[in-house]
Parts: structure tokens; C-alpha cells; sequence
């Protein structure tokens, strides 16, 4: 097993998003504090229904997962494109990695990323808001299944890209569309019996809900069932990425 | 088609066996290629836009998928145990790639972490040292010229030590002066073990620095052996006799001379000669010809053929 290259490789997805940090980490979370003031004037004071939860707090949790998976999306996804635009995908090509050992920096990476940019969120709202911690667990465990489906994702996506045209068809018609509808911005209990059911099968609810689980104890679903959905979920995502890797789908001719 | 594979005292690296490559668009690039490479040699792969070289070369680089076939690396199968194999090999591609986050310092340890080395300070500082990277090594490689990439490119292969450099035309759009010094380098890494593959266009460069070389046109195999072997075996050569200018022999000399294939070359009368090395009945008897149609000429010489003119010879005779 190729550790040190494993090592080289994850260091070297970290390196290139903090070497651009105004743009990977303060702009993403710069962008949920301006929702969340936005959303806060807007909605005033009241409760969210069915919960006995104002929104400003009900909103906080889900934005920072919602930063978590958006961010973990890039930052696999910008890689595997900007190399496959300059050509630089050969030298990961070319390198004695395996395609388990390749998947698992990627991806730590995009974990790594995700969670810095919910953390500085969280703590530039800490002074300002009282927001309680549950369940360290639930919030560990749905931030890091998240950001792993995310960054698996990314992965599947940019390697799928031929160029940044395509890839933001899939991050804007795609991605962006199941983290707005996955209850982020309400309780799918303020929805139409029928599109309730209709989030049940967006993933993306079950990682929103369970993490917010963990900040306020309350949700749409049991946390500790949907366990099982985003592990394997995650878990699917990890196979399917390595696969991909495995066989040089659309990266080798 | 000539072919002399590894030499007899020689093990080879590489050992290409019957490799076929169809691309998706139904593009046949290599067609059953098979091909040694002797170990420590400085080896040209040589052939025209297209023949199939940078496919070759891909598919030993692992961006590309064969169709069938198998190579031999030092041993082992190059498919199956892939991650050994790369391991040990050092390929620059023929398209200048770089990575717009990193230095060159930075660029180059990567390499060696990728390929489970701890980097080496003091061996990267060489690197850049020779291949004149030193001054820019802290610069951003989106600094840096294209000479300055392609040169990036070179010591990215050869940071790890591989015992197999592949150089894809590693000199295209780098100056004469520069160009030279990086033979010279690249003459002294050969010398100290580690096998070359390189192609090239500049043929005269081929044929200076390489020992064993491959023609491969439209994805054949149409010449494979030691440089020696080849100007002394395939390479031509051919009489050529001045007479008094304006002259040009007759419908009816020509014919006479066919068997040596008369033609005029810039006012001389050029008769080819079968052997390379002037077996003495072959020059003798196309001068005695020449002397009986056409009397004593006011000059004559022996040409011979070099590596350029035996590469246009063997790909036109593949395009006829």
C-alpha cells in the first residue's frame, strides 16, 4: 500500500483550496451568513411549525450542512476538471496509486474542506447566537456521510466532465437543486402530503435532517433510522467512485 | 522490414508484445506492435505524425487502454501489476501539462510522495540545477515559460528514479542551446543506468544520441534494431559522378542502368548501390557501367544514406 502517496496525494487537494482560501473557504461561508441575516429579517420571529424551534435557529444547522455539501462537491469535482482541462490528470494517472488509495484522498480531502468551512461559519454566528449542541454524534457522523456522498459525487462528476461548461450543468441543475429541496429552508412538514413524500427520496434530507438533529434534537425523521440510508449511501458512493477510478472511465481512452 | 531485437548480451526492459490499440472511434493506432527494448539503452522511437508512438507511449503511461497485446516491464506484466510498474517509470508527455497551484520545488516533491519516496532536497536541488530551473524554482508555474514547462516536465520523470525514462518529444519548442545542454544531461543519465525511450522529429539527434531505434509508421512496426545495425544493413547508399554541366544521359542509358536506379540529383548522376558497406563488386560494377556509357566524369563520390533519409525511405515505401 502506497501510504505516503496516499498522503502526498490528499495533502496536495488541501494545499490547492487553502492556497485559495478567500475563494474556497470565507466566500462559501460569507454566502450562508448573508441567507441567514436575509431569511432572518425576512421570517421575523416566528416558530417553525411543528417544532418548537424559532426559524433563525431551525435555519443554522441546515445551512451549514448545506455549505458542508456544496463545498465537499467542489473541491473533488474543481480538481478532477481543472486537471482534465490542463491536462493534468495524466500525472495522477501515471503515479503508482491504487484507485481505493485515490478515491480515499480525494475524499478526505473534500471532508477536510467541508468541514473548515462549516466550522468558520459556526463560529463567526457563535457571538451572536445561543445554538446548542444535542448530539455530537449525529452531527459528526451526518457531517462527515454528507460530505463523503458529496465529495463522491464531485468525484463521479468531474471525471463524467469533459470541461467547467459541463460540470456546472451538474453542480447548478443537479446538486443545487436537491440541496434547496432537502428541507434546508423548511420543515418538509410545511409541505403537500404529496411532495413529502417526494423528499423522503432526496437523500439530501436525510443528511440536512439528521444533522440538524444533532444541533437542536428535533427533525422530520427518525435520525438514528436514516442512519442506515446515508451510511450505505456513502458507503455506495465510496464503491461506485472507486470503480469509476478503477476502470479510467472517461478519463483514459 | 528489418528487425533485430534486444542484442544477444543485453536483457531487455521492455518487452512489447503483439500490441493492438483501436480507438472508440474505430481508429486502428497500433497493429499487433512488438518491440525490445535492451536495458541501459538510449532507444528512438521514430515514426511519422500518427504512426502510433504517443499511443505506444500512453498505454505504457496507463492514460490509455489497450485493446490487446502485453508488455513485459523488467519481468513483470505491465497490466497486471501496474502499480510496480509505474513505479519504476518516469514518462514525459508530449503535451506540455502543468499544475497552475504549485511551484516547481513544490511540483517536484509532490512527484516523489505520489511515487512513495520521501522527496530528496538534495536530488531535486540537482534537477532544477541542471535543468536550468533553479532561478524560477519558487516561481508559480503559471510563471513560467514554455521552454521552462517542458523542462518541469522532464525532471517530474525523472525525480523518482525510474529505471525507464520515456521522453515524448521532450525538446519541441526549446532553443538549440538549451536543447543541447539537455541531451548532454539526459546522455549522462543514460550513462548511469537508467534505459531511454525517445521520440522525436529531430532525426540527426536521434541518430546521435541513440543506440537502438524503431520505425513504427501507421501502427507497424517497419524497422527495429541497434542504430549500427540499421545505417549498416537498411541504410543505402549511392554513387554519384558530375559530367560537364547541362548534361543529362539518354531514354536509352537509363534503361541500361536500371538495376542501379539511376536519378539526377542537383546536376549529378546518382546510382544506388545495394550494400551499405561497399562491397567492392557492387561499386565497382556501377562505376565500370557508368564509365563504358558515359566516359570518365569530371568528379564522383559515395554517398550514404543517414538516419532521415532511411525513415523517409521506409514510411514513403509503406505509404507506396
Amino acid at each position: 500500500m502506497n501510504l505516503r502517496g496516499t498522503w502526498t496525494l490528499f495533502r496536495r487537494e488541501t494545499h490547492r483550496f487553502l492556497k485559495v482560501n478567500m475563494q474556497t473557504i470565507a466566500a462559501p461561508a460569507l454566502t450562508a451568513i448573508l441567507y441567514l441575516i436575509v431569511f432572518r429579517y425576512a421570517m421575523g420571529d416566528r416558530q417553525v411549525p411543528g417544532m418548537n424551534v424559532d426559524y433563525f435557529t431551525f435555519l443554522i444547522p441546515g445551512l451549514a450542512m448545506m455549505t458542508m455539501l456544496q463545498n465537499a462537491f467542489a473541491n473533488t469535482s474543481s480538481s478532477i476538471v481543472i486537471g482534465k482541462v490542463m491536462n493534468v490528470h495524466i500525472y495522477l494517472l501515471m503515479a503508482p496509486l491504487s484507485a481505493m488509495e485515490m478515491v480515499m484522498a480525494f475524499l478526505t480531502a473534500a471532508v477536510l474542506r467541508a468541514v473548515i468551512v462549516a466550522t468558520v461559519f459556526l463560529l463567526v454566528l457563535t457571538p451572536f447566537v445561543d445554538l446548542s449542541i444535542h448530539h455530537f454524534g449525529l452531527i459528526l457522523v451526518y457531517g462527515v456521510c454528507g460530505s463523503i456522498i458529496m465529495g463522491g459525487m464531485g468525484l463521479i462528476g468531474g471525471m463524467w466532465s469533459e470541461n467547467f461548461d459541463s460540470m456546472s450543468m451538474v453542480s447548478n441543475f443537479i446538486i443545487l437543486p436537491l440541496t434547496f429541496l432537502s428541507g434546508v429552508f423548511y420543515s418538509i412538514e410545511q409541505l403537500p402530503p404529496f411532495w413529502q413524500q417526494v423528499s423522503h427520496f432526496n437523500p439530501f434530507f436525510y443528511l440536512i435532517d439528521g444533522f440538524r438533529h444533532g444541533f437542536l434534537g428535533v427533525g422530520d425523521s427518525d435520525p438514528w433510522l436514516s442512519i442506515g440510508i446515508v451510511a450505505g449511501f456513502a458507503l455506495a458512493t465510496v464503491l461506485t467512485c472507486w470503480y469509476l477510478w478503477r476502470i479510467g472511465w472517461r478519463l483514459k481512452e | 522490414m528489418s528487425s533485430e531485437t534486444a542484442g544477444t548480451s543485453a536483457a531487455d526492459i521492455l518487452n512489447v508484445d503483439q500490441l493492438c490499440k483501436v480507438y472508440s472511434n474505430g481508429k486502428q493506432a497500433l497493429n499487433s506492435v512488438s518491440l525490445s527494448v535492451p536495458e541501459g539503452s538510449f532507444f528512438a522511437l521514430l515514426g511519422p505524425n500518427g504512426a502510433g508512438k504517443s499511443t505506444l507511449i500512453n498505454i505504457m503511461a496507463d492514460t490509455v487502454v489497450p485493446t490487446s497485446g502485453s508488455i513485459d516491464f523488467l519481468g513483470h506484466d505491465m497490466f497486471s501489476e501496474r502499480l510496480w510498474c509505474k513505479g519504476n517509470i518516469g514518462v514525459v508527455p508530449q503535451e506540455v501539462a502543468f499544475d497552475p497551484f504549485f511551484t516547481p520545488r513544490e511540483v517536484l516533491s509532490m512527484v516523489c510522495g505520489l511515487y512513495g519516496q520521501k522527496p530528496d532536497m538534495k536530488w531535486i536541488n540537482d534537477l532544477l540545477e541542471r535543468l536550468e530551473l533553479a532561478r524560477h524554482a519558487n516561481k508559480n508555474t503559471r510563471q513560467l515559460s514554455g521552454g521552462m514547462r517542458r523542462r518541469l516536465l522532464v525532471a517530474q520523470a525523472l525525480v523518482h528514479r525510474p529505471r525507464l525514462v520515456v521522453l515524448d518529444e521532450p525538446t519541441a519548442g526549446v532553443d538549440v542551446e538549451l536543447r543541447k545542454r539537455l541531451w548532454d544531461y539526459m546522455r549522462e543519465i543514460n550513462a548511469s543506468g537508467t534505459t531511454i525511450l525517445l521520440t522525436t522529429h529531430y532525426l540527426e539527434e536521434a541518430e546521435e544520441l541513440c543506440d537502438h531505434v524503431a520505425i513504427i509508421d501507421r501502427g507497424n512496426v517497419i524497422a527495429s534494431s541497434s542504430m549500427k545495425k540499421l545505417l549498416h544493413e537498411v541504410a543505402g547508399s549511392y554513387l554519384w559522378l558530375r559530367y560537364r554541366d547541362g548534361w543529362v544521359p539518354g531514354t536509352a542509358d537509363i534503361e541500361a542502368l536500371s538495376e542501379f536506379n539511376p536519378r539526377m540529383l542537383e546536376g549529378q548522376l546518382c546510382l544506388t548501390l545495394s550494400r551499405m558497406d561497399l562491397q567492392q563488386s557492387t561499386f565497382h560494377h556501377a562505376y565500370e557501367s557508368a564509365l563504358q556509357r558515359f566516359g570518365p566524369p569530371l568528379d564522383a563520390g559515395v554517398c550514404q544514406e543517414d538516419l532521415e533519409d532511411v525513415f523517409l525511405r521506409l514510411t514513403r515505401e509503406q505509404i507506396i
